[in-house]
């Protein structure tokens, strides 16, 4: 199963100064290494500082725009990592490794499987295996 | 050969029986069978039964009725799934997988039923579950309690428990908990989860947090219940130290309420009505848990019940040994609630104006500003001391705070005293 686990910390490599940032760099390449080793490694992304976001709604076909995130909070999304695990707990253990967690929040969150609707084509036999 | 009505009533009886003792291992059992899914599960083993009344009048008894059940209820889910499969394709293979090897009969060894009902345990006792959720699903998956029952239980509304089980269920199933006994590495951890969900369920007992009486027997009953299930599956000494701690607090419970359902403290309790069995049992647990040499929270306030429940009365308590093991446990799990037993242990050791310092010290903090024994503790201090207006004070905090009405009438009755003593305030 695939989890997502988002990375929700109070201050970015923005706002860290080099003695700071540069060994939690270096933690994270490694951590990330390791994920690769062990086959659970499925994808990541760094975020830039949540001053730079943007939100789009469009409401009765009108676009708005506003400046910031969707959630202003003290913590901001800073980035993710998509992962395969067995079940949560694995899931779990594998986000408590993440470097950030020391000092903000990894949100695990599973990833759904994709809605079939009538007339789509039936899934290959080994996805539908790996859902169950 | 006929069936009189009495031979149907017997059999009637004898798979009542079978159901009340077996019918959560059987779940256990059928949840792992099936793959983690509660739901088929609890269908399944109602079908099992279904099929028992029906049978077993015919075919007698059988040998081992657990594996009857168990072999019959993971036949119907296979049903179930079969059926359901004519509407979603991608669930044929499911019930095809369940199916093998089910023409043969399942080796059955009682040791993998001790591990799934672990894993019932600790399935429903997940960190990564709201709590209230830990203790809804637990009281119903492992202890059998009805929906309607855990809502009397907790004064909540019977659709809000359902509602708490439903979405414990769907996020066991979604977010995929596995059911499983954690790791050794995971264990610590873990069993803390699950001995907080049996200690709340105990103490909603023992100390009713709202509403009429003091306590509810029904739950004390199934925490410990609960307690020598997890001793028995699995006897770690914070296992033992929490079940011996249950079984002398529930020793006191006859003593603690008066006729007409008072509270009776501690020092006023007639200890002739103190069960002697269970202090018997609690005592030797606890000792039992204190000699593995890794002594734990539960461990060290089961000693301090045992100490209580071999003194014939309250001024001749080793007091001094009380407060050595609350300098033990204020260690191993630093709170402010155990700060303020430990100082009224003080005030018993070393006279009232001792531990009134120390429980000032505790409310200048803060930590316990809205505590309703806090301040019923400073008050009953305060009293002892003759400070007759700050103790009328602290009791007035402490009704303020109070929700339990027999606290809330001693209180009133503190309130309603003459002074105590012959001093008057300085």
């Amino acid at each position: 199963m695939r989890y997502l686990c988002l990375i929700h910390a109070e201050r970015t490599y923005e706002d860290m100064a080099e003695d700071e940032a540069v060994p939690l760099v270096r933690e994270f390449r490694r951590f990330t290494e390791d994920l690769r080793a062990s086959g659970q490694y499925l994808g990541s992304n760094r975020l830039l500082p949540a001053a730079t976001a943007t939100t789009v709604r469009v409401r009765n076909g009108r676009l708005s725009i506003t400046d910031g995130p969707f959630a202003e909070t003290k913590e901001q999304l800073g980035g993710y990592f998509l992962i395969e695990a067995r079940d949560l707990n694995e899931a779990i253990q594998v986000a408590s490794r993440i470097p950030a967690a020391r000092h903000g929040a990894i949100e695990v969150r599973p990833v759904a499987a994709p809605i079939r609707l009538p007339g789509d084509p039936e899934p290959a036999a080994a996805e539908a295996r790996a859902r169950v | 050969m006929a069936w009189s009505e009495d031979d149907a009533e017997r059999m009637r009886e004898a798979v009542e029986s079978v159901y009340r003792a077996e019918s959560r291992r059987v779940l256990a059992t059928l949840i792992r069978l099936l793959g983690g899914d509660f739901d088929l599960a609890e269908e399944a083993l109602h079908d099992a039964f279904t099929a028992a009344l029906d049978r077993w009048p015919r075919d007698g008894l059988p040998s081992n009725p657990r594996a009857w059940l168990v072999s019959a209820g993971r036949f119907k889910a296979i049903d179930v799934l079969r059926r359901r499969a004519r509407f979603d394709a991608s669930l044929a293979h499911v019930a095809d997988r369940l199916g093998d090897g089910v023409t043969e009969p399942e080796p059955y060894d009682d040791e993998g039923i001790a591990d799934d009902r672990l894993r019932l345990v600790f399935t429903c006792c997940h960190p990564a579950l709201p709590a209230h959720a830990r203790v809804a699903l637990t009281l119903r998956e492992v202890c059998g309690l009805t929906t309607e029952e855990i809502a009397r239980a907790f004064l909540t509304a019977a659709p809000t428990v359902a509602q708490r089980i439903v979405r414990a269920k769907a996020k066991i199933r979604d977010a995929r908990i596995p059911y499983r006994v954690p790791s050794p590495a995971e264990l610590p951890e873990r069993l803390g989860t699950v001995l907080q969900v049996v200690y709340l369920v105990f103490n909603e007992g023992y100390s009713a947090s709202s509403g009429e009486s003091v306590t509810r027997p029904d739950l004390t009953g199934e925490a410990i219940r609960l307690g020598r299930l997890l001793t028995e599956l699995l006897p770690e000494p914070e296992v033992m130290g929490l079940l011996a701690l249950m079984l002398l607090h529930e020793s006191r419970r006859t003593a603690r309420t008066s006729a007409d359902g008072e509270i009776v403290l501690l020092e006023d309790q007639d200890r002739a009505l103190w069960d002697r069995d269970l202090i018997a049992e609690g005592t030797a647990l606890a000792e039992r848990a204190l000699s593995s040499g890794r002594i734990g929270p539960y461990a060290l306030q089961a000693a301090i019940s045992a100490v209580h429940a071999e003194s014939p009365d309250a001024a001749s308590t080793d007091w001094s040994q009380i407060v050595g093991l609350y300098d033990v446990l204020a260690r191993a799990a630093p709170s402010p609630v155990v700060e303020l037993n430990r100082a009224v242990a003080v005030a018993m050791r070393d006279g009232p104006a001792a531990g009134l310092a120390l429980v000032d010290a505790i409310l200048a903090r803060g930590d316990l500003a809205d505590y309703h024994l806090a301040h019923s503790a400073r008050g009953e201090l305060c009293r002892r001391l003759g400070r007759t207006a700050d103790a009328r004070a602290a009791y007035r905090r402490a009704l303020g705070l109070a929700k339990q009405e027999p606290e809330r009438r001693l209180l009133a009755r503190r309130l309603a005293e003459p002074a105590a003593g012959s001093t008057t305030t300085g």
